[in-house]
C-alpha cells in the first residue's frame, strides 16, 4: 500500500493542516501521521471525519507521500505547492523545502 | 464618482451582519462546509490552495485615494502586505482568515465598498473603459452607464441563481479597451444615423474551454430601454440557459445552440411587453446619475507644461516612460497615466500596501483622488496635468511603478495559476517573470513594438489567454507543466480568437519558443506593421516553419 496522509483546511483561517500522529492537524509535514495500512486509514479516517464535523478543518482528503531521507513529501506537485506554499514566495514557506521536490 | 445613499449603505451594512453571523455559526460548526460555502461565495470569500481568497468588487474599477487606503489598511492588517488586481478590475487578499472576513467587510463598508457578488452564478463586476469620460474620441462616459447597471444588478432578486456566472462589460469609444467582446453581454454606446446616441447589444461572448466572440443581437437601442432590455435578455437566459452541465451553462452556449436570430426574437417578444413599464428609465434619474460623473473644473494648461517637454528632451528615461505609459487626454493640458503593475519584482497585477498608500497620495496630488483600474492588470491616473507629469514620474519611480512597458510584450495579463488557485493545472507566475526577463532590455520592447501576451495556468482562461496576440495556456501533464501556444487572438474591436499553433512546450522550453515567435515576425514585418498585423497577413506558417522545423521537414 503506498503511503498517505491526510490533509484539509483549516477552517478558521483556511491555512493547509496535516492530520497528526495525536489526532490534532498540523501544518508541519514532519508531525503528520503516516498511514500505511488499512487498519490505520480507518482510524485515521474517523478522526478527519470527526474534524470536519465539529468545522475544524473543510474538506479533508487522502494524498499520496513518499518517505525520502526521513522526511515525507507529497508525490504531486500540486500537494507539494500546497505543503510548501506558492514557491513564488518562499518567504511564505511553512517548511524546508527539499531539494528533491523541484520547488 | 458615484457615492452611496442611504439605500446602498444600508443594504452592505446589513449584509456585513448577516455575514458575521453565518461565520459564528460555521466557526461554531452549527453549519458545514457545504451549507457554507454558498454563502461565503455570495460574499467574495473563496476557499483556495493555501487559504481563502477574498474578491472584493470595484465597480468599473473606479477608487477614491480613501478607499485606496483603505485596501492597504486591510491588506497590513488582515492580509500578508499585499494585493492583486484582477481582469474584472477587482482587488483579491490571498491570505484572509475566516474569523476577520466580518472586520474586513465591516472596513470596506466604511469606504462604501463590498464583495458582494464577486463569485457565485450571478452578476459579476461589472466594468468599463478604464479611460471614461477622459478619452479623446469618447462617444459618452461608460461609467454611467456601468453604474445604472450595477444598481439594476445588485441582488437582482430574479437573477440571483442564474445557471452560471454572468459578465458585462461597457465601452464608449469606438477603440475598445474592455474586451467587450468577449463579455456574456457587451454594451458598445453608439451613435445613429439621427445622431442620437445609444446602445448596440453584444450576446454570448466567453473565454474559458469554449472561447466564442460576442454577437450584435440588437444594432441600436435607446437609452431609456437600456434596463428593460437587459431583463428581458437575463429572463430568456436564466429560463433556457442550460443547468444540467456547468460547462455548457454560460449564455454562450444557449447563443450557439439556439442561433442568434431564435434567441433575438425571443427576447424581443418579452422585450415588447415590458419595456414600458417600471424599468424605462426616466431622464431625471440618468441625469442624477450622470450628475456623479459630471468632468471636474478643467484648468488652463500651465505654462510650465514646458518643463516636462525640456525634461522630456533631456532625460531619455522620462521620454521612455511618455512615449510608451502617457496617452492623449481629451482636454487641452491634460494627460492620461498608465500605472505599470507588471515589473520584475512582483507577479503581474500584485501591490504592496506601500505602494497602494504611495499611489493613494499621488492619486490626490496628481488626478484629483481617483485611481483606476484596468481589466489589463494595471492602473490609471485619468486628470493628470502635463505640467506635472515630470514631478509624477519621479514620485512612480520611487514607488516601482513607473516601468514604461504599457501595451508591449512584457505587459502580460496573467492569472495566479498553480502558486495559488486550487483550480489551475499548471504555474502562470513564473512563465511571465521569464518572459519579461528575457525582453527585459526596453529598446528591443519597443523595437517590437505593440504586443499583447497573456498567460492562463488552466482552460478556464483567467489570463485570457484566447485573447492574446500570443496566448500561453498551462496544461498538466501527467504531472508535469506544459505550454499550450496560441497566435492571433485579440480582445479589442476587431476581436478573434487565437489559434493553436502547434504541441505543446515543457516550461523550460516555453520561453525559446516566444522569442522564436517574436523573432520570426521580426524578420518578416513589412513598415510600421505590428504583431498581430503581420500574423493576420501571413498566417501561422512562417511562426509554425521556425518553431518546428522537425514537423515541416518532415511534411515537405
Amino acid at each position: 500500500m503506498v503511503l498517505q496522509v491526510f490533509t484539509a483546511n483549516r477552517v478558521c483561517d483556511g491555512i493547509v493542516v496535516f492530520l497528526a500522529e495525536d489526532g490534532n492537524w498540523t501544518t508541519s509535514l514532519e508531525e503528520c501521521r503516516v498511514i500505511g495500512d488499512g487498519g490505520a486509514l480507518k482510524q485515521a479516517m474517523a478522526t478527519a471525519e470527526k474534524a470536519a464535523e465539529y468545522a475544524v478543518v473543510a474538506d479533508p482528503y487522502l494524498i499520496d507521500v513518499i518517505e525520502e531521507n526521513d522526511a515525507i513529501r507529497p508525490i504531486r506537485y500540486r500537494e507539494r505547492i500546497r505543503a510548501y506554499g506558492p514557491p513564488i514566495h518562499p518567504d511564505f514557506a511553512k517548511q524546508a523545502i527539499p531539494a528533491a521536490t523541484g520547488l | 464618482m458615484y457615492h452611496y445613499d442611504e439605500l446602498d449603505q444600508r443594504l452592505v451594512d446589513e449584509r456585513v451582519e448577516q455575514f458575521r453571523d453565518q461565520v459564528t455559526r460555521r466557526i461554531a460548526g452549527e453549519i458545514t462546509e457545504d451549507e457554507f460555502k454558498p454563502l461565503r461565495l455570495m460574499n467574495g470569500l473563496y476557499l483556495q490552495l493555501h487559504a481563502y481568497m477574498l474578491r472584493i468588487g470595484i465597480p468599473y474599477g473606479v477608487l477614491s485615494s480613501v478607499q485606496l487606503r483603505k485596501l492597504a489598511h486591510i491588506a497590513r492588517t488582515y492580509d500578508r502586505g499585499y494585493g492583486h488586481f484582477t481582469t474584472r478590475q477587482c482587488l483579491q487578499l490571498n491570505w484572509p482568515k475566516l474569523e476577520e472576513a466580518p472586520h474586513i467587510l465591516a472596513e470596506l463598508a466604511e469606504v462604501q465598498m463590498h464583495a458582494i457578488q464577486t463569485s457565485g452564478n450571478s452578476f459579476r463586476n461589472i466594468t468599463a473603459d478604464q479611460y471614461a469620460g477622459v478619452a479623446a474620441n469618447e462617444i459618452e462616459d461608460s461609467r454611467i452607464w456601468a453604474e445604472i447597471i450595477r444598481q439594476w444588478s445588485l441582488l437582482h432578486p430574479e437573477f440571483s441563481f442564474l445557471p452560471r456566472k454572468f459578465k458585462i462589460a461597457v465601452t464608449g469609444s469606438p477603440r475598445d479597451r474592455t474586451a467587450v467582446k468577449f463579455h456574456d453581454i457587451g454594451i458598445v454606446i453608439r451613435k445613429n444615423e439621427k445622431g442620437e446616441v445609444g446602445f448596440e447589444i453584444l450576446v454570448g461572448g466567453g473565454m474559458g474551454r469554449t472561447p466564442m466572440i460576442g454577437q450584435t443581437i440588437r444594432a441600436f437601442l435607446p437609452k431609456k430601454h437600456l434596463l428593460s432590455y437587459l431583463e428581458a435578455l437575463l429572463r430568456i437566459y436564466n429560463l433556457m440557459g442550460r443547468r444540467d452541465n456547468k460547462y455548457k451553462a454560460r449564455i454562450k452556449i444557449l447563443v450557439f445552440e439556439l442561433g442568434i436570430e431564435e434567441l433575438q426574437k425571443l427576447v424581443e417578444d418579452e422585450w415588447n411587453q415590458i419595456k414600458d413599464g417600471p424599468l424605462a428609465l426616466p431622464q431625471d434619474e440618468i441625469d442624477r446619475i450622470s450628475n456623479q460623473f459630471a468632468p471636474p473644473q478643467w484648468k488652463k494648461p500651465q505654462a510650465a507644461r514646458l518643463g516636462a517637454e525640456v525634461q522630456r528632451l533631456k532625460n531619455p528615461a522620462f521620454a521612455d516612460w511618455v512615449n510608451v505609459n502617457v496617452t492623449g487626454h481629451k482636454q487641452p493640458g491634460y494627460a492620461i497615466v498608465n500605472l505599470s503593475l507588471k515589473t520584475l519584482d512582483a507577479p503581474p497585477g500584485d501591490v504592496t500596501a506601500e505602494q497602494m498608500d504611495g499611489i493613494a497620495d499621488l492619486a490626490e496630488r496628481y488626478s484629483l483622488g481617483e485611481t483606476r483600474a484596468t481589466h489589463e492588470q494595471n492602473l490609471v491616473f485619468a486628470y493628470v496635468q502635463e505640467a506635472d507629469l515630470y514631478q509624477l514620474w519621479r514620485a512612480l519611480d520611487e514607488l516601482g511603478l513607473a516601468t514604461p512597458n504599457v501595451g508591449l510584450i512584457s505587459d502580460i495579463i496573467c492569472c495566479p495559476g498553480l502558486d495559488y488557485c486550487a483550480l489551475a493545472s499548471a504555474r502562470s507566475i513564473p512563465v511571465a517573470e521569464r518572459i519579461s526577463r528575457r525582453f527585459r532590455d526596453l529598446r528591443r520592447q519597443n523595437d517590437i513594438g505593440g504586443l499583447k501576451l497573456k498567460i492562463s495556468g488552466c482552460v478556464n482562461a483567467c489570463g485570457h489567454h484566447h485573447a492574446g496576440h500570443i496566448g500561453i495556456l498551462g496544461v498538466d501533464r501527467q504531472g508535469e507543466e506544459f505550454y499550450q501556444i496560441t497566435l492571433g487572438g485579440s480582445a479589442d474591436e476587431n476581436a478573434s480568437i487565437g489559434k493553436i499553433i502547434g504541441p505543446a512546450f515543457s516550461s523550460e522550453d516555453v520561453v525559446e519558443a516566444v522569442e522564436t515567435i517574436v523573432n520570426t515576425y521580426v524578420d518578416i514585418r513589412e513598415e510600421g506593421e505590428a504583431f498581430l498585423d503581420t500574423y493576420r497577413r501571413v498566417g501561422e506558417e512562417p511562426f509554425k516553419e521556425r518553431l518546428y522545423p522537425e514537423l515541416t521537414d518532415a511534411a515537405a
